[in-house]
């Protein structure tokens, strides 16, 4: 019996690997998915790109130093023209917009009449920061008032930034939560998609049986859970094929690209002592570079060899749970274009995954919608893989939740594999019509 | 008589709907044997709990005298009616695969399948795929398929539909050959007329119940009635002579052929004993035809479904 359950999946992880669309998917797509990074990266950084000119028509005697352009923002001043004349003019040089401070009184009253012109209604980000060079400036009158000189304000205008500690010492960032979840999303969303796209091999393995009427000759050898069974992991096996090959090139050019870098990294940070002179001048920069050295070292921490295993363990529980079903899909039709209703009930929970995913668990890790959705079995093989970049215990996952989550895992794959496994013995011999949901409950008792 | 399959009060249902009720059959060893009925009958469902991909809800099956076993579907070759090939798939690979499937081993199964190629004629057809063949082709490699692992029990659904009459008759050929070495042999059609020669015990399903089993030659002696088809060579008239013979015997139709000067009719006599017509008929005219009406299956089956009806 074993050894009929070994050719089924041989032959089903041949006729996969054979194929020439499988070829070309493992060559392709790496490139397709390097090449919608470099176009996001472009797009974003069009959008990032995109200066906004707006005139200024100064009229008082205030706010004179404030407006300096900055990344998406460039000021031209305008001088010794009306209002009208000004409009027309930042209009007709395609500016984005006139920004006009009138004369009169004192600092507050010019600031309280100080005018935005757009042509339509303008971008936030634009309003946000002319209205804080009003802000600051505003600031510091009030606060020379009260007999704060500009040396004093500029000491209370440092900005401050709160240092990040785990409880162990380990000093936290900024943002490496985002970062970590973001990775173990790429994960997630790595199995909700080979589960859409090998779930729908299976499937159509399946129609294909029935279509071409082997399945009888088939079964009249092996049973039919084997035939599923074989069915499921060869697929599955292709699968990690192809995993594995894009694992292997991707790490092969990551070490190729660190030893390139590697000597770069060394000649910034390392022990060359750098002229004392300059050391004070540097400091800024140094401490921006420590900086990204340690979201380098929380990035290179991460425990990778427990996120690619994990990984492992949930695409092969999640995809059997997921491919059982979409076999049974395929026993139940005839054809392709009838699975549609019975696929978007399957499809939902991934949905559901990744974006409580991304909601939950960039905001935070550990909270109960995370910890819930990390354990409930359909959702788990995505939403546990967001939330392991931290970490195993203190701080990360804790233990006893990852394992609970497999088990769980486990236990549904047996439950869900027993039911598909019944609609698929029956669904595969039976032609012509499709069936409802009603009856697809009537054959689980045949 | 050693039995190959003995069926026991076997039932099974869908749901609601009842495919078999209290099917018991006994098929000999050795022998074809034709199970016989409409579609829909219950005979493919049958069919499939021998083969084990459904089991009976009720009810015993026996193979070569120990209860149905997993390991028996090694001694079953099955070609069903709705059969096909992994269109993709080569078809020296995909006879392989699933004759290692029904367990022989690779070398086994190489060195049988090339025998066969052989004997059938496809054996340049190795490293074709499926897709690439004629449906006849496609049947050819089915039919190896079914018979390669040598199976004692050989069933066959509807085994002719889909051959042209060519490769129907390398098949029967073939199967008569099968049962020469000792196989037996179940056919299951509801196109009675093609097996019938065939067949030496038949079991005529019906609506989920079997309503006659036997042997085919017993079968026949019981339901013959006594008709007789005669030809006879006529010089007068042929209407004087008929209306004749009918005042003395059961004439049930007559046709005359004035051009070749025949007559045709058919008689029903009272017994089996017919030395009385052949001595009044010689008299008369030239007898060039005298032979026994025997009903057909699908006689039989249509007669025995009739009077059950209106026994109910």
């Amino acid at each position: 019996m074993g050894s009929k359950l070994g050719l089924i999946i041989k032959r089903e992880y041949l006729a996969k690997v054979r194929n020439r669309s499988f070829i070309v998917m493992t060559i392709l797509s790496p490139l397709l998915i390097v090449g919608m990074i470099v176009l996001i990266a472009y797009l974003a950084k069009i959008n990032d790109d995109e200066v906004r000119v707006v005139s200024v028509l100064n009229e008082s005697n205030y706010f004179d130093e404030g407006f300096i352009s900055t990344r998406n923002i460039s000021y031209v001043y305008l001088d010794q023209i009306s209002l009208e004349a000004a409009k027309d003019s930042t209009a007709s040089m395609g500016y984005y917009g006139l920004l006009h401070i009138p004369s009169g009184g004192s600092i507050e009253n010019v600031a309280r009449q100080a005018h935005l012109y757009t042509k339509d209604n303008p971008n936030t980000s634009v309003t946000q920061q002319l209205e804080d060079i009003f802000q600051k400036q505003l600031r510091q009158d009030r606060l020379g008032k009260l007999g704060v000189s500009s040396d004093q304000f500029s000491e209370v205008e440092k900005p401050f930034g709160l240092n990040l500690s785990t409880f162990e010492g380990e000093k936290s960032l900024k943002g490496i939560n985002e970062i970590k979840a973001f990775i173990g999303g790429g994960f997630g969303y790595a199995i909700m998609m080979f589960i859409i796209i090998y779930g729908g091999f299976v499937m159509r393995s399946v129609i294909e049986e029935k279509t071409s009427r082997i399945i009888e000759v088939i079964i009249s050898s092996v049973k039919p859970f084997q035939l599923m069974l074989g069915k499921i992991i060869g697929t599955s096996l292709a699968g990690i094929t192809q995993f594995a090959i894009w694992i292997i090139s991707a790490s092969i050019l990551l070490m190729l690209a660190v030893l390139l870098l590697g000597l770069d990294l060394g000649a910034m940070t390392g022990d060359t002592p750098l002229p004392q002179e300059t050391m004070g001048g540097m400091s800024q920069f140094s401490s921006m570079d420590s900086e990204m050295m340690m979201y380098a070292k929380e990035v290179f921490d991460i425990p990778w060899g427990l996120l690619i295993v994990s990984f492992f363990v949930y695409f092969v529980l999640g995809y059997l749970i997921y491919s059982s079903i979409y076999a049974a899909i395929g026993a139940a039709v005839d054809n392709e274009t009838d699975t549609q209703q019975f696929i978007f009930p399957i499809i939902m929970p991934l949905m559901l995954g990744i974006y409580v995913g991304f909601f939950s668990v960039f905001s935070n890790p550990n909270g109960p919608i995370a910890v819930a959705f990390s354990l409930f079995p359909l959702t788990s093989p995505i939403v546990m893989l967001m939330r392991l970049p931290g970490g195993i215990g203190q701080g990360g996952v804790p233990l006893w939740q990852l394992l609970l989550s497999i088990s769980l895992l486990i236990v549904t794959f047996l439950g869900i594999v027993s039911l598909a496994a019944k609609i698929y013995r029956v669904g595969i011999l039976m032609y012509g019509k499709k069936p409802t949901y009603k009856e697809l409950i009537k054959w689980l008792r045949y | 008589m050693d039995h190959i399959l003995v069926a026991k009060n076997v039932s099974k249902s869908y749901g609601n709907h009842k495919a078999l009720s209290n099917i018991s059959l006994e098929i000999p060893e050795n022998c074809i044997y034709g199970l016989l009925g409409p579609n829909g009958a219950g005979k493919t469902s049958f069919i499939r709990i021998i083969n084990q991909i459904t089991h009976q809800d009720a009810g015993e099956i026996f193979f070569n005298g120990t209860p149905l076993a997993p390991d028996h579907i090694a001694l079953i070759g099955y070609l069903p009616e709705e059969r096909g090939l992994y269109k993709s798939m080569k078809v020296g690979e995909q006879a392989l695969y699933l004759a290692q499937l029904k367990g022989l081993s690779k070398s086994e199964a190489k060195k049988r399948l090339k025998y066969w190629f052989d004997r059938l004629d496809i054996g340049d057809w190795w490293n074709k795929k499926i897709q690439e063949l004629s449906k006849g082709m496609a049947q050819k490699v089915q039919f190896i398929v079914t018979v390669l692992h040598e199976p004692k029990l050989l069933i066959f659904d509807e085994p002719f539909s889909g051959f042209d009459p060519i490769n129907a008759n390398i098949i029967k050929d073939e199967i008569i050959e099968l049962k020469k070495k000792g196989a037996s042999i179940i056919f299951s059609t509801h196109r009675m007329e093609s097996v019938e020669e065939l067949c030496e015990y038949i079991a005529l399903i019906h609506k989920s119940e079997k309503i006659l089993d036997g042997k085919l030659s017993d079968i026949k002696k019981a339901y013959k009635n006594n008709i007789f088809n005669v030809g006879l060579q006529i010089q007068q008239d042929g209407e004087a002579l008929i209306r004749t013979l009918g005042e003395k015997f059961n004439i049930i139709s007559s046709n005359i052929d004035l051009l070749e000067k025949q007559l045709d009719f058919k008689v029903q006599l009272p017994s089996s004993h017919t030395s009385e017509i052949l001595a009044e008929l010689s008299k008369v005219a030239n007898v060039n035809r005298f032979e026994e009406t025997i009903p057909s299956a699908s006689d039989i089956f249509i007669q025995t479904v009739n009077s059950k009806d209106n026994g109910k």
